[in-house]
């Protein structure tokens, strides 16, 4: 089981801050995403767009990084801290 | 973050903070840093001794994204903030011999001209706590969760990503000798 999370504006469009999703492991974010979106295909025009950005377990990654069973992987748009 | 530095504090906080407080805490007897917590570095080099200290203080501006703007609300990733900061400060220390750092982000509603960040960094020399704190922001802004909402008399806004904040981050790679 994945323990996604959703943050800011992509939370908003959504309407979801997050779910478990269960899904073979290990997999990708990409395969994440995939899944997500075939479950949820209303999401499409957010969840696939290319300026996203995405962690697993709190760190920064790229859409080709490996999950494993019981990691943490956030989806967001670009961040404006500071 | 480096266990081994006591001085180096980072908060992720709704209450504002008081420069002249966080200043204080970075002179205050840091001669002595060297000497409790560097040993390998004082066997080497007995120079820790801080001879600059450089901070920055961002406030909160009018992105001119919306209309009638009354604030900010800070959203972050409350599992992910304290980690990335701290990732952020490491890697300034694996480039400039810098002592200590101060970083305090806050979160939450805040208001025009509000305080919303402070970094502070010292240094033996001038040069490597200056450097070192334009590059902890500048990385902040682009590799730290946190985003911004507008907020307007006539509703709130997400603001957008700059592409100056990715050029700034940009030249840091080019400039860094050891990143191929």
């Amino acid at each position: 089981m994945i323990n996604i999370v959703f943050f800011a504006q992509l939370r908003e469009q959504l309407k979801s801050d997050g779910l478990q999703l269960d899904i073979p492991t290990p997999c990708t974010v990409k395969e994440i995403q995939v899944a997500l979106l075939e479950q949820n295909p209303q999401w499409s025009d957010f969840l696939s767009n290319p300026a996203l950005m995405c962690a697993v377990n709190q760190d920064m990654v790229q859409l080709d990084a490996m999950v494993e069973n019981g990691n943490e992987v956030a989806f967001f748009p670009p961040v404006t801290g500071g | 973050m480096d266990d081994n530095c006591p001085y180096d504090l980072l908060s992720v906080q709704e209450a504002d903070f008081d420069v002249a407080h966080e200043y204080a805490q970075l002179r205050e007897n840091n001669s002595q840093d060297g000497a409790i917590v560097y040993e390998y570095a004082q066997l080497r080099e007995n120079n820790s001794q801080d001879g600059a200290i450089v901070f920055f203080s961002g406030l909160v501006r009018d992105f001119n994204q919306g209309q009638d703007v009354t604030g900010l609300f800070l959203e972050h990733y409350p599992a992910m903030t304290a980690k990335a900061l701290a990732g952020i400060i490491d890697q300034a220390k694996s480039r400039w011999p810098i002592n200590r750092v101060r970083l305090i982000h806050r979160v939450g509603q805040l208001h025009l001209a509000d305080q919303i960040v402070f970094v502070g960094v010292s240094s033996s020399h001038r040069e490597a706590a200056f450097e070192a704190c334009h590059f902890i922001m500048d990385y902040l802004k682009k590799q730290a969760p946190f985003w911004k909402k507008e907020t307007t008399k006539k509703g709130d806004w997400w603001v957008e990503t700059l592409e100056k904040d990715q050029k700034a981050l940009d030249k840091w790679q080019q400039d860094d000798p050891t990143d191929s």
